[in-house]
Order: C-alpha cells, then structure tokens, then sequence
C-alpha cells in the first residue's frame, strides 16, 4: 500500500507545480504588460517620467487620493490621459483581441496556420474598405465611420457565409478552413478590381489602411473593443475547457459530452466578431494572432484555459511594444505597426521554432 | 445499468452499413463484437455512444432512449474508447486522462477529479508518462491512455474499440483483466470489439458476430466460435479447442487458400 499511495501522491504534486507555473506565467506578463505602458506612455516629444505617468493614471482611477501638486499634475494628465493612453489603450486591446481570437481559431479549426485572417476575413475587411474609400458606397455615413462600418460589416458577412454553408456541409475543422480560402480569394479579386479602376490616390489609401496602425485610436474606439472584449473573453474563457477535448478529435469531444458543431460554429462567430471590430479601426495587423498563441504553448503547454490568457496578454505585450518601437524608431516618422508585427515576428518565430526540439504538433 | 439495442439500421452513404441488429447487454456483463474488418463493429459503437446517428431502431439505456438524452448526459454514462487518436496540438497524458472528468464537472478540476486521474493512472501503470506529451507516446502507450480516460468519466457502459491491438501479449492480458475486475467490481457494462478471437473467448461473456452490418450469430463463446462459423465468416479454417482457460482458437489456413494457388504462377528465382 506505501509504494502505491506515495506514486500517486507524487504524480498529484507534479501537477500541482505544473499548474502552478503556468499561473506564474500569466502573472509575470501581467506585470510586465503594466510596465511596458508606463514605459510606452513616457515616450514622446514632451517627456515625462514613470513615475509621472503612474501617479497621473492613479489620479484619475483613485481621484480619493491625490498624490501630487495640482499644477504638474495638470500637465502630466493632459499627456498621459489625453494624448497617449488612447494609443497604447488601443495597442493592448487590439493586441488582446487578435491573439485571442487566433486561439480559438487554432483550437476549433485543429490547426496550427489558422490566425484570426485565415478564414477570409482579412480580404472580406479590406474589400469592404476598399469599397468605401474607392467607391464611397457602404453602410453608416461618409468619411472615416463608412470605412470603419464597411470593413466590419464585411468581415461578419463574411463569417455568417462560412457558419451557414460550414452548418449545412458538415462544420468539421477542413470544410471550414476550404471555405475561408475560397472566400479569401472572391474578396482578394474583387478588391484588386476596385483597385485596378480606382483612381492613384485612392488606391494609396486603400494600401495605407490594409498596413494596420493604431493612429485613429480615440477613448471612444478603445471603449467599444474593451466592452466587446469583456463580453467574448468571458465566454471563450468559459468554453475553455471544451477547446482542450476539442483537441483529442470531434468524435472523442462529443464521446466526452461537447456538442462539437455548435461549439466550433458559435466560437468562429465569437472570435471573427472580435477580430472585426479590432480591424474595422486599425486595419489589417498580421501576426500577432498566428504567432502568440504558438509562444504561449511552447512556453506553457496547451491547455486552454491557461493558454487563452496567456495568449491574450502576449498579444497585448507584442502589439504594444512593436507600435513603442513604431513610433520612436525613426521618430518623428511613425511605422505602421502591421508592418513591424510581421517584420520582427517572423525572425522570432523562426528562432523559436528551431530551438524547440520536442515534437510540436 | 441494461443496454438494450433493437433494430439499428445505419448508413454512411447510399449502402446500409448496419441491417437490424438488436442485442442486450446486462450489468456485469461483457459483449465481445467480433467480425472480419469492415463489418461494422466501429460504426455500431459509434451508434451507441450517438456519435453517429442511426436512422432507424432505438438504444435504451436503463430504459432510457439514448437518441433523447444530451451529449453531457451520454457522457456521464458512457465510456468510448476510439480505435485510434491523436491530438493536434500537444497535451500532456495527465490533462488528457483528465478530459474524463469533463462530463462530470465542467470548467474547473476539483481534487477529487484530480485524485480520480492519479487512481486510474496508477491502475493502469501509466503514472511515469504523466507530463509527457500524448502525440509522442507509442501506438500501446497511447491505448492505455485512451482507456485510462474512459475510466476516468466512471461509466456505467463502457465501449471499447479493439482496446488492445497495439499491445504486446503481457498488456493485452493485463488490460482485458482491468476491463473485466472493473466490470465486475463496479457493476458496469462492456462492450469490446476485438480481432483477437482466443482473448475474446476468454474474457466475453456473450459474443455477437457481426457480417456485413449484420449479426451471423451471437450467444456463449462456445456457440459462436465454432469450426463452421469461422470457416463461413472469416474464409478460414481454424481448430476451436477447450482449455483450463476456456475455448481457443487456432488458425489452421485460408479456407480458399488451394484455389488461390491453382490460379496463380509462381516462377522459381533459381
Ligand atoms: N466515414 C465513413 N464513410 C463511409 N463509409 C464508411 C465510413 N466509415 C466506415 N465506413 C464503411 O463502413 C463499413 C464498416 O466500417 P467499420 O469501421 O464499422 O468496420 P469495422 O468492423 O470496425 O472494421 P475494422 O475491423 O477494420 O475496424 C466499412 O465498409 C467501411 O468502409
Ligand atoms: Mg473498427
């Protein structure tokens, strides 16, 4: 009976360390995800330090305890509030988003290429923008909120396509990812020949929206993405669980009680509505949702209901420090971060690749 | 826990896979589902756990319609091991033996799901791969995994899809002994699809032979391992013999074997 009782009661304590290190990597990213806004928040033509931009984001948050003199502050709250909280607010929302959503997308779809635009949605989103800025036809009103409408109303339509055909064909993980490349090419075609006739300015507007920045961030935009966020988050998080049966296959998952087609279809749902709503502000931004969830696996392992977290914090870390970087590199010209994200990631995820040497999938 | 199946009639495509077939199984009992490949032993488990719709028939578990109750509700019943998996991204054997306790309770893991993991994984001596990664195990490494999961959702019917065709001769043994002390200390079901005729006539209780979606016979061992049977179904000629531990069988020859070579030229290398 001793020998029995003392395996189990290592193998339980071996689990306990293994959660316990995933749970201190979330931590630590947490941590680090608040430093890096403070330290992205001091950059700038006026310059500020930490410690200023803490104790001004802390004035507002806790307006009980006033820290410092009134007149500074003043000042500091201006900067930090007005001009680049917005910004970096944007940068770790969108970041959050897009990583989440590539999650999920690589859970349901069992596949390790899928990221927030590998079901068409980057095409539907710029085709409906291209629509907007060539044609100026689209849903909401003229100018900049037309672009913005157009590119998430055709992001959805374009995932309403692949959940009514995926419902009647079958939603296993290749019908829907075959259908979001035939989809990717209608919209890719359909906008090269909006392009093709459109005017040289246009087109140029159309190239500068596909980049992704987080140049039109505004309290307003970053407020819609957050609550969007708090609301798909929380059920994705919820769902988590049913990603990791996922993973054995649809027919162990639904041997083990999940209603595999529902659950695959609502999730794409989910996930395209967050992608759309990020994207209908800050154009295409690659990347980040292929690459973090990979990280966050090799470094944790792939349990979803640490790896959604996870993944979503790095997200937010990635985009933020790669627009940190946009904006000071060769400031005062500002990269667009949609080309940073894919032009550091790649390298990055080339490394890692090759240094992990265990089978991976 | 009585699983009662009348009349499960099954298509893929346009061909019926499974033709009326109806059989019963009480508690402490193990069915062995035998029959050459592709007679449909996988496509009738499937049926029965509503992996697979069948179009007409019923599956009543304790009296109850299987057709009606939800995935969850099956899950809590019914254990499925598949005949072969592997997972897409990497998953640790223990998370994976834990996914069991998912029909039970949900989100979280308790301690007690925790404990139950750790029991059964200690049953089936697979506690030393618990952090490695299921997609690197072996083919054997992997079915005890599989069944380690079942065991761990505590079903009341077990389904086991030839749990014991990648291990070597001590393992096969020492599973089907697990399979049948739990079927019998717990009070549970089993139904096994197997090849492997001498370890389905040791540890099957009832057998059922299944012939292009069919049943060619069903009952005791005895009754259905016979010369005839086997001669008819599977196209060979076998010694059926009795032993201290039951029937066994040995495969003498193709039963078609002589005309095949009349038909063929052999040209000598020399
Ligand atoms: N998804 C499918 N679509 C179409 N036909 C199928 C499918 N799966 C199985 N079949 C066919 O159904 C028949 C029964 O298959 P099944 O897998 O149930 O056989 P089996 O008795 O388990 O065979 P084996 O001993 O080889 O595992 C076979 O003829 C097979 O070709
Ligand atoms: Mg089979």
């Amino acid at each position: 009976m001793g020998s029995e009782s003392v395996s189990k009661t290592v193998l339980k304590e071996q689990y306990t360390k293994f959660i316990g290190k995933k749970i201190l990597f979330i931590v630590v990213l947490v941590i680090f995800l608040i430093l890096l806004m403070g330290f992205a928040a001091t950059l700038g033509s006026a310059s500020i330090t930490m410690k200023e931009v803490y104790i001004a984001i802390l004035r507002r948050l806790l307006p009980n305890f006033a820290i410092s003199k009134p007149l500074e502050a003043e000042l500091s709250d201006i900067i930090v509030w007005r001009l680049r909280l917005p910004r970096i607010m944007l940068g770790v929302t969108a970041g959050m988003g897009l990583a989440t959503a590539g999650t999920v997308m690589q859970a349901i779809l069992r596949n390790p290429l899928a990221s927030p635009f590998t079901l068409g949605i980057a095409s539907a989103a710029s085709f409906g923008a291209t629509l907007a800025i060539i044609l100026g036809i689209g849903f909401g009103f003229a100018g900049g909120t037309l672009v913005v409408a157009n590119a998430f109303i055709f992001t959805m339509l374009a995932s309403i396509i692949i959940f009514t055909l995926a419902n009647y064909k079958g939603a296993t993980p290749g019908m829907m990812i075959l259908i979001g490349i035939a989809l990717s090419f209608t919209f890719s075609a359909s906008t090269s020949l909006l392009q093709f006739f459109g005017d040289p300015e246009e087109v140029a507007g159309v190239v500068f929206w596909m980049f992704g920045c987080l140049g039109r961030a505004s309290w307003s935009n970053v407020t819609v993405i957050s609550l969007v966020l708090l609301i798909c988050m929380s059920y994705l998080i919820w769902k988590s669980k049913e990603f990791n049966v996922l993973n054995a296959g649809d027919e162990t998952a639904k041997s083990l009680g999940v209603n595999v087609e529902q659950l695959r279809l609502v999730s794409m749902l989910v996930a395209s509505f967050v992608t759309a709503v990020i994207i209908c502000f800050t154009g295409i931004i690659g990347f980040i949702g292929l690459v973090c969830p990979h990280i966050c696996r090799m470094l944790i392992g792939g349990d979803n209901r640490f790896l959604l977290p996870a993944s979503c914090l790095l997200g937010a870390v990635v985009l933020l420090g790669a627009d940190t970087v946009a904006r000071t590199i060769i400031s005062p010209v500002i990269i667009p971060v949609g080309i940073m994200t894919s032009f550091f990631g790649g390298p990055l995820f080339f490394y890692l690749l090759m240094r992990k040497r265990e089978e991976y999938w | 826990m009585k699983l009662k199946i009348t009349g499960i009639t099954f298509k893929y495509a346009s061909e019926p896979i499974l033709k009326n077939v109806t059989m019963e199984l009480g508690k402490r009992e193990i069915l062995g589902l035998i029959g050459p490949n592709g007679a449909g032993k996988s496509t009738l488990i499937k049926c029965i756990d509503k992996i697979l719709k069948p179009l007409g028939g019923s599956i009543l578990l304790d009296g109850q319609e299987i057709r009606k109750m939800t995935r969850r509700e099956i899950a809590k019943h019914i254990g499925y091991v598949p005949q072969t998996s592997s997972g897409c991204f990497p998953a640790t054997v223990f998370d994976t033996v834990l996914m069991g306790r998912y029909p039970r309770t949900g989100w979280g893991s308790s301690d007690r799901d925790i404990e139950k993991v750790a029991e059964v994984m200690e049953l089936l001596k697979i506690e030393r791969f618990a952090l490695r990664n299921f997609n690197t195990l072996s083919g054997g490494e992997k079915q005890k995994v599989m069944l380690a999961r079942a065991l761990a959702q505590e079903p009341k019917v077990l389904l086991l899809d030839e749990p014991t065709s990648n291990l070597d001769i001590k393992h096969q043994l020492e599973v089907m002994e697990v399979i049948r002390d739990i079927v019998r200390y717990k009070g549970i079901s089993a139904v096994v699809a197997i090849h492997d005729l001498n370890l389905a006539a040791r540890y099957a209780d009832k057998l059922v032979m299944l012939h292009k979606g069919g049943i060619f016979a069903g009952g005791y061992p005895e009754s259905v391992l016979t010369y005839e049977n086997i001669k008819k179904i599977y196209g060979v000629e076998a010694e059926v013999k009795k032993g201290p531990y039951g029937l066994y069988v040995l495969p003498l020859k193709p039963a078609s074997y002589s005309a095949v070579m009349e038909n063929r030229v052999f040209t000598s290398v020399e």
